[in-house]
């Protein structure tokens, strides 16, 4: 689809260079004034674009001072509760000469409305202001968790930004529709393709069925869609995924939608590359990885990305550190500045194999594609847990295959004689701490910033802002002036909770595939009898069948080793109980108590473990319902959690699942054993 | 067990304590010998003191994926709230899950649906597996129901209904709820064939699929209209349209069986089903402990019911029925 522009395909000049990508970093963390600095650090050292994060609380509605936004604030990025911080975010940094990308979904319409805010209170003209709102609740449904309203009502807002923003901000992306997520929760290329071009069809229908007969805008939209996309290691494979990425949607826009202008159809991405595959054995090898992953989504120009960012080596160990963000941003500069790659067109237009490889994708996705129209759509597919059925089975056969040794991982089941790395010299120096304080100043700074406001103001905007929620009409426009009248990021989210509700999703655990340990190879079908002996065993030996609570404590929504964990254990044997995520401490160990299960296995991945987890003991103490945690989780914090009360840590250096639940029959037991029988579950209330 | 640390349990019942229910669940589960002496010691003083006959007791049936564990979220919510009619009450839940026939394990996963307050201690889930037994209701539901019972205004056991599982809920609660969703022709016919006349009423689930919502439900009452015209039932149960989904219908199905068990109390009927169903249960228990042999050597069906029966209006509770009633020595029986 590019062929050769200079019609000299193969004599690479200077002159005909391709102009790089945009480079970002995933960066934000601590408070608005810290995330600043990092900003202004990183656009001094060449980066090109900015790439906020923000933490949960921010992402899922909530101020600081919420009972469920205790240990999550400023830890996974940055705490915006009010246009104070917004302020001070971007301070001294021109945002109509900046490009911004925003990773926020549920919260999108509100975070914009405080950029647009920002940028009318500075005198700054609109159209000029350029970035991303990622927007794609379909994944966060799916996926990454930071959903907040029901599906419809969700695309109702998604679909609220994109009509927003195409006319007031014609240089936004108001979507970004992620493949990434998908990706790290398992998805095949095919099932990737797919439900991405599914997730951005809801959306052209959303705005399609609110204006059916204005093709002009239909047609902006599109061009306005962008895709957010991952790259695994498998690199040939992947670049062929956007290569078929590119076609699909330029079939689907010209075919389904009636997009005439073939500038409209383009197909622009950017990219994070794999996290899944970073290992947290021998982690150095992750820079490599994380190399060869860029390659397939910068190779060839057809199916170029037009923005990149890229994981730290040490992801996999907990939040990396400027330096480690650096090391990154260095290896996109040369691929970029030193390589020959941008002197040269398209290298695989004609090839064969990669033809062939491509055609092979798109026919797989456009058959998933029918498939789930078929069901009904992306909306029904999502409330009947098809799409999270699917992922979740995915994911099990790649844990499988690793644990079998069919997929190799360098370092984690081949080749694991290692050398100490120099890297790791002191683990508790390879990684950025949040100071636990950020916590306390930004509730210091909430009670100031409402303390200072108009509280009429406040409330009239609340109520403009839940009418338009209650009559259907475009939240932005209200959500503006809620932003300017001082209203708060957990005052937005309550008034839309209260008018449109609150959606606890499916686990995607209910079709209940085979997971990871069962089906692999004979030798380790032979282990799980034995596991399952042994769980049988230990039933009888606490005189019922062994139960355990699988909990995901906070905020964090990546759920992915909770299902796989909970899936695992079921086919050894246990009774599980998961209630999926977002819950307190407190309800976690409610939860257990009224169940009765013999240990709690807690999920955390977004840094908050030492503020969930000893919150969850402390319950718990008395009942002799033994703790275990999984999670990103460093050495250091490991041993403070052992010493609170922890009985086992498990970090993604223990990937065979068969050997955790083995650890945790032991727990149990050893559980049992300390407590005597008559006194089980007579404490803990 | 001691007196003292009965009374506290019978006390921390009574005020629905999170921690006492749950080692009270615990015991009836266990089946190590002290734990067993403990749960019989408590049923025994349950069944005594008549603790655990005030509560309401509803079970929802029906086939696998109509969305019960929606619906009785959904329930438990509108229960757990009030309204203008009822002030709010609290409930207990006990939710079936089928067990996994290769492993033996199970996902419980249903809890998930039921979103509350974290701190609401006037909502308690107990789910467990099959495990298998027979009937597909655990071994230790009735005994659970029981507990909850003590402890809770309304208890809810929710089962995934197939085959014989119907029967042995209904003797377990006072209003037995089938759900069914539209379209679903099969479980018509599986009605019509078998348990038509068991349930006291019908909701059809997912009311919200519109005509094929309504077919179906008309399709049902036409059904029960023709089963009373036969006799088989005296009234024809209710079938309630409700959408758990977005909550429709559920302050109806609340009030269809706050009606229902008014009614039944009204005219002393209430104690006399629990009686009858008690009865049933211990016959099944029976034969299914001590096989058909047990059931020739006791004298026959009708020899074993009068004996249990008789237990039972003695102030026994069923399993101590059931062990009085065996005509040779029981190895499993336990004293406390």
């Amino acid at each position: 689809m590019t062929g050769s522009e200079t019609g000299v395909p193969y004599s690479p000049s200077m002159a005909s260079r391709s102009r790089p990508w945009l480079m970002r970093t995933y960066a934000g963390h601590s408070t608005p004034e810290a995330s600043n600095a990092l900003f202004r650090q990183n656009l001094a050292k060449g980066q090109t674009g900015l790439s906020v994060a923000f933490d949960l609380p921010t992402q899922t509605g909530y101020d600081p001072d919420h009972p469920l936004a205790a240990g999550e604030v400023g830890k996974v990025g940055v705490p915006v509760a009010h246009l104070g911080d917004m302020r001070a975010l971007f301070a001294e940094i021109p945002l109509d000469k900046m490009n911004t990308s925003m990773t926020i979904n549920a919260t999108a319409p509100w975070l914009l409305a405080l950029y647009v805010a920002l940028a009318e209170e500075r005198g700054t003209d609109s159209s000029a202001l350029a970035g991303t709102t990622q927007n794609d609740l379909v994944k966060e449904f799916l996926s990454r968790g930071t959903f907040i309203f029901p599906p419809a009502a969700s695309l109702h807002l998604a679909a609220d930004v994109v009509t927003y923003a195409v006319d007031a901000l014609p240089a936004w992306n108001p979507t970004n529709v992620c493949s990434y997520h998908l990706q790290e929760a398992g998805a095949t290329p095919a099932e990737e393709l797919a439900f991405a071009l599914l997730t951005a069809c809801s959306v052209l229908d959303a705005v399609k069925a609110r204006a059916p007969e204005d093709a002009e805008k239909l047609a902006r939209v599109v061009g306005r869609i962008s895709f957010f996309v991952n790259a695994g290691i498998r690199f040939v494979e992947e670049m062929c995924k956007l290569r078929a990425f590119t076609r699909l949607w330029d079939r689907l826009t010209r075919e389904r939608y009636g997009i005439a202008d073939p500038k409209a159809r383009l197909f622009r991405y950017g990219v994070q590359v794999n996290s899944l595959g970073l290992t947290a054995a021998q982690p150095e090898n992750n820079v490599v990885r994380i190399v060869l992953e860029m390659l397939a989504v910068v190779l060839s120009k057809g199916a170029r990305a037009r923005a990149v960012q890229l994981p730290a080596w040490n992801e996999a160990l907990g939040l990396p550190r400027p330096i480690d963000q650096q090391w990154s941003l260095r290896a996109q500069q040369i691929m970029a500045f030193e390589t020959d790659l941008l002197e040269y067109d398209d290298l695989f237009d004609g090839s064969p194999v990669v033809e062939a490889k491509v055609a092979f994708l798109e026919a797989e996705a456009m058959r998933e594609i029918e498939h789930v129209l078929g069901l009904g759509g992306v909306l029904r597919a999502i409330e009947s847990g098809y799409m999270k059925e699917r992922l979740v089975a995915s994911n099990a056969a790649r844990v499988r295959r690793i644990e079998a040794g069919e997929q190799i991982v360098v370092g984690v089941n081949r080749f694991t004689e290692t050398e100490p790395s120099p890297l790791l010299h002191g683990d508790l120096l390879t990684i950025l701490r949040v100071d636990p304080a950020v916590e306390a100043q930004a509730n210091a700074r909430l009670r100031a910033w409402k303390g200072a406001r108009d509280a009429s103001k406040v409330r009239d905007a609340l109520l403009a802002l839940k009418r338009a929620a209650m009559d259907g009409t475009n939240v932005m426009p209200p959500s503006i002036a809620a932003a300017k009248a001082g209203v708060t990021t957990g005052e937005w989210g309550t008034a839309l909770r209260e008018v449109l509700g609150e959606y606890r999703a499916p686990t995607g655990l209910g079709g209940g595939p085979p997971a990871a340990a069962v089906g692999a190879s004979a030798a380790a079908r032979e282990g799980i009898d034995e596991l399952r002996a042994d769980v049988r065993a230990l039933g009888k030996e606490l005189g019922r069948p062994v139960k355990l609570l699988v909990g995901k404590p906070g905020l964090d929504g990546h759920s992915n080793g909770a299902e796989q964990i909970a899936l695992a254990a079921r086919d050894a044997g246990f009774e599980v109980v998961y209630e999926g995520i977002r819950l307190t401490p407190s309800r976690i160990a409610a939860s257990a108590l009224e169940e009765g299960v013999h240990l709690v296995g807690l999920s955390v991945l977004s840094g908050s473990h030492l503020e969930l987890v000893p919150e969850v003991v402390r319950a718990l103490s008395g009942s002799g319902i033994p703790v275990v945690v999984g999670g990103i989780i460093p050495k250091e914090d490991e041993a403070r959690l052992l010493a609170l009360g922890v009985a086992r840590v498990f970090t993604p250096r223990d990937y065979e699942m068969a050997r955790i639940l083995r650890e945790l029959v032991r727990v149990i037991r050893d559980a049992a054993r300390d407590a005597p029988p008559s006194s089980e579950g007579h404490a803990g209330r | 067990m001691p007196d003292a640390d009965l009374e506290a349990r019978l006390r921390g019942l009574a005020r629905g304590e999170r921690g006492v229910v749950a080692a009270c669940l615990n015991d009836v589960e266990d089946e190590r010998p002290a734990a067993r002496a403990r749960d019989r010691a408590l049923q025994r003083a349950l069944v005594a003191s008549g603790a655990s006959e005030r509560a309401h007791r509803v079970g929802v049936t029906g086939p696998p994926g109509v969305g019960k564990s929606s619906l009785v979220a959904a329930l438990a919510r509108a229960l757990r709230s009030g309204d203008a009619r009822a002030s709010p009450r609290t409930v207990g839940v006990v939710a079936v899950d089928p067990s996994s026939v290769l492993s033996g394990g199970a996902l419980l996963g249903d809890r998930v649906r039921i979103a509350v307050g974290p701190e609401d201690a006037g909502l308690f889930i107990r789910s467990l597996a099959t495990r298998g037994a027979l009937g597909g209701l655990a071994r230790a539901v009735p005994d659970l129901v029981l507990v909850l019972a003590a402890a809770f205004d309304v208890v809810i056991v929710e089962t995934v209904g197939v085959g014989q599982s119907e029967t042995d809920v209904r003797d377990l609660v006072d209003t037995l709820v089938f759900v069914v969703q539209p379209g679903a022709g099969d479980t018509l016919q599986h009605l019509k064939a078998g348990i038509m006349e068991v349930p006291d009423m019908f909701v059809v689930n997912k009311s919200d699929a519109g005509a094929v919502a309504a077919e179906t439900r008309a399709e049902l009452v036409a059904a029960l209209e023709s089963l009373r015209r036969a006799g088989v039932v005296r009234e024809a149960p209710i079938v309630l349209p409700t959408s758990s989904r977005h909550g429709a219908g559920v302050l109806d199905l609340v009030a269809a069986l706050d009606a229902h068990r008014d009614a039944a109390r009204a005219t002393g009927e209430l104690g006399r089903t629990r009686a009858t169903r008690s009865v049933a249960r211990g016959v099944r228990d029976f034969s299914r402990r001590y096989g058909e042999l047990g059931v020739e050597r006791a004298g026959g069906g009708d020899a074993v019911r009068a004996a249990i029966a008789g237990a039972l209006a003695r102030g026994d509770d069923v399993a101590s029925a059931v062990e009085q009633s065996c005509p040779f020595g029981d190895e499993r029986l336990v004293r406390s």
